[in-house]
């Protein structure tokens, strides 16, 4: 395609704020002059369910949702979710992981086995890989619901935006108390990640 | 000044901007988000009507005094407002009245996959399709401007996509609507008895035939000419997806895809080769076009069923077109599909209807969940309040062969949507079916929006609470039970004393969804698994909740292995506490004592 749009597809859990990480990084986005889309799907899907947002950003965007095979960054909240788009990716995508498992029903309930060395799989094929323990780093701040925001601010890194825009988003989304906090969160997954 | 919105969220700023006084709706995926964000603005009444049929008659009201009203719903909650839908066709409106009917191709999140643009046609009422955000906005205020020129109530279709996807949006500051207020009585044009209805017929086609003229002249039905060899027409989502694949191609974009321009038709076809419609969900431009004479390909080719995304459309219409490489996924993976919260209130009274093995006439709502394995607990799901006609439908048909083995399930806000009449039914005609309303103070599958029986309106006032039990009772049913649904003897007792009564009964089951965020007090406590006494029955599995986990023993931790001194269990159980909400349903069906609080 002769457009130069990135693409992040951002998957996980419903539950684990992904929602929420996406809608920052798309104001950051468009705080930076990028013309930006994102979709996703509500509904059934935020009990629990699988979780994906699409994020396209660059001059024009047409098409709210990411072509197969056309994802520059997949951004996985869940192990197993990380598997579950490989086919979305392009060959030399960039793959940051959150060291985190969510078991599905059927593994719940011993009938279905979690998949084995995740990480290990991912990187063999997209050797462009960063595993992150966003628990962990949230609970350094001593939050652990900060956790997508310590992975947002990781992705940060790799993202041409700004510290301010980033840090103008999170005051759209967040109640003034929570500002402060996240701001740190993310501040953190810049540095560390 | 630039926003980001998404498309409902858009269609609310458009509603705001055009001075709309009056909204309502029922929320529905993926429609909820308009009336949420309406209700933010001030100087809107907006309100959530019990179902789609009130919240069009009381949109028609405010309407006949001149307000300009938007009422929003999905798109099987069309079906519901049907019935006054197609004659406000015929009286028209006075305040422009403008309905969105988000539909919901791939039904992420719905019963069925209707395209309701064929309502357009069917009630003779105009449809505009927007294909991003910044469109849901002006397409609002045009459809304003269409339904009081043209004194019609006028259709704004999203999709999933539309409705859910952030785009960038221009706004602007509210302007007051051109309309006054008043009350000016008009029967002919209002009371649609057959000899008004009559005359009002022909005004409908008169109408139809001047917004077709309009079609041929609106500028949102775009022509772009490119590449003279190929010509897509098209509409909504289906046009950003073509054009991110084809920009080169020649298109004409819809804005207006009822009535369609067919002089704009007709003059894109001639300078182009070949012609496409790419469109999701049925041929609807495809056989209009057609009917015009037009040889065009459509869905010959494309999916019926469905959403489209860019991929597809390269896929059919350049077959040999360079895709992207699609990896193969390693393993199988295990699914991972929507699931109750944990300690929600309806794990066990779904666990005791399966034990007990009856057959249950389910309804809309997270308890549709119910239906998924290890609680496989719902037996039919068709439409909002229809468990309850299911269930009186069964009895009546089997007779005695289906006493003590139907039940029907509602909950709270379904019930208060359209149960209502069904229960009367039963009362009425002599039926003898249970009816179990789960209520859980909340229209929880949407995100937790109020209803009558919560005591707080959208825009959040305090209001009256409807009593559900004394609702029943003043329906004529004489044995309403109330059960608290983690006491998992009791229920059982209740649902089986009722369930072979020979008279209609209903049992309330009362414990607020656990996401109702004015509910929660301080935490429960988690509960957690002592694994020396686990023996690894799996009893507690069987709930489905999402925070036990059946583990191996081969896969649990050295330490948990050194106090398996005991029998040859197989694994055992694990409740995972950041999860568990410390409702305490494992830990009555744990015949080991092998569940407890922590610390306790
Ligand atoms: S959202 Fe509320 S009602 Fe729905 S599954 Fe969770 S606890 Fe139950
Ligand atoms: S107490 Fe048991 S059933 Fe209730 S949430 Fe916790 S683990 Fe689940």
């Amino acid at each position: 395609m002769p457009d130069s749009n990135t693409n992040i597809l951002a998957v996980g859990v419903g539950g684990q704020g992904i929602i929420l990480a996406s809608e920052i990084l798309t104001y950051a986005l468009m705080n930076a002059g990028y013309d930006v889309k994102k979709s996703e799907v509500h509904g059934m899907s935020q009990r629990g369910g699988s979780v994906n947002t699409h994020i396209r950003f660059g001059k024009k965007v047409y098409s709210p949702v990411i072509k197969e095979g056309e994802v520059d960054i997949l951004f996985a909240f869940e192990q197993l979710e990380a598997l579950r788009y490989f086919g979305f990716l392009k060959p030399d995508a960039m793959v940051i992981l959150n060291d985190h498992t969510v078991n599905p029903p059927s593994v719940s309930l011993g009938i279905d086995e979690y998949p084995r060395d995740v990480s290990q799989t991912i990187k063999k094929k997209f050797p462009n890989f960063h595993l992150v323990n966003g628990l962990a780093l949230a609970l350094k701040i001593g939050n652990a619901r900060t956790a997508n925001i310590v992975l947002l601010g990781v992705l940060s890194r790799h993202i041409r935006v700004e510290e301010n825009f980033w840090i103008d988003a999170m005051s759209k989304v967040f109640p003034e108390k929570l500002i402060d906090i996240n701001v740190e969160a993310f501040r953190l997954g810049r540095k560390e990640g | 000044m630039k926003e980001l919105l998404s498309g409902n969220e858009a269609i609310a700023r458009g509603a705001y901007e055009c001075g709309v006084t009056v909204a309502t709706g029922y929320p529905g995926t993926p429609s909820t988000e308009i009336l949420e964000n309406i209700a933010k603005y001030q100087g809107i009444y907006a309100e959530w009507s019990p179902n789609e049929k009130v919240a069009l008659e009381v949109a028609a009201g405010a309407s006949f005094g001149g307000a300009r009203v938007l009422v929003a719903m999905k798109h099987v909650g069309i079906n519901v407002a049907a019935d006054p839908l197609f004659t406000l066709s015929y009286t028209g409106v006075k305040g422009g009245l403008v309905i969105i009917t988000a539909d919901d191709p791939e039904l992420h999140s719905s019963q069925n996959e209707q395209d309701n643009r064929n309502y357009a046609k069917f009630a003779k009422i105009p449809m505009l399709e927007p294909s991003d955000s910044q469109e849901a906005k002006e397409f609002v205020k045009i459809a304003f401007e269409i339904s009081e020129k043209y004194d019609t109530p006028v259709f704004v279709r999203t999709t999933t996509r539309i409705s859910h996807s952030k785009s960038i949006v221009e706004i602007y500051e509210p302007q007051r609507s051109p309309v006054p207020l008043e009350i000016v009585k008009n029967p002919t044009k209002l009371v649609m008895l057959p000899a008004n209805a009559r005359k009002r017929h022909p005004i409908v086609e008169e109408r139809l035939c001047r917004l077709k003229t309009f079609a041929d002249k609106f500028s949102e039905n775009k022509v772009e000419i490119n590449n003279a060899n190929l010509g897509i027409i098209t509409s909504g989502v289906s046009y950003q997806y073509a054009k991110e694949v084809f920009p080169d191609y020649s298109y004409l974009k819809l804005g207006l895809t009822y009535p369609l321009p067919e002089k704009v038709i007709k003059e894109f076809a001639g300078k182009v080769k070949k012609l496409y419609v790419v469109e999701e969900l049925d041929p609807y431009i495809e056989e209009q076009i057609k009917a015009m004479g037009i040889n065009i390909v459509g869905k010959d080719i494309f999916p019926i069923c469905g959403e489209f995304n860019p991929s597809i459309v390269e896929k059919v219409l350049s077959p040999s077109s360079k895709q992207g490489v699609k990896e193969d996924i390693p393993l199988k993976l295990p699914p991972r599909p929507p699931n109750m919260c944990p300690g929600c209130g309806y794990r066990g009274i779904f666990y005791i209807f399966n034990k007990l093995k009856l057959f249950v006439a389910g309804d809309i709502g997270c308890y549709t969940l119910g239906f998924l394995p290890p609680l496989s607990a719902i037996d039919t799901c068709v439409s909002m309040g229809g468990s309850i006609g299911h269930a009186m439908g069964l009895d009546k048909a089997l007779g005695d062969a289906a006493v003590g083995k139907v039940i029907a399930v509602i909950g709270d806000s379904t019930f208060l949507h359209s149960g209502i009449t069904s229960l009367l039914d039963i009362v009425y005609n002599r039926g003898s079916s249970t009816v179990v309303i789960l209520d859980n103070q909340t229209t929880a599958m949407t995100g937790r929006q109020e209803h009558p029986g919560t005591g707080l309106t959208l825009k959040g006032e305090t209001t009256k609470k409807v009593d559900l039990v004394e609702l029943c009772k003043g329906l004529g049913v004489e044995h309403v039970r109330t059960v608290d649904p983690f006491d998992l003897q009791t229920v059982e007792e209740t649902v089986k004393e009722e369930i072979f009564r020979k008279e209609p009964s209903v049992i309330i089951s009362r414990a607020p969804c656990v996401l109702l965020k004015s509910q929660r007090t301080k935490p429960s406590k988690p509960f957690t698994v002592f694994d020396e006494k686990c023996n690894g029955c799996k009893a507690c599995i069987k709930l489905g909740c999402p925070a036990i986990e059946w583990k191996n023993i081969k896969s649990v931790s050295k330490r948990d292995k050194l106090t398996s001194d005991n029998k040859k269990r197989k694994g055992i159980a694990v409740i995972d506490n950041m999860l568990c909400n410390g409702c305490g349903l494992c830990e009555q069906l744990c015949k080991f004592d092998a569940i407890g609080e922590i610390n306790a």
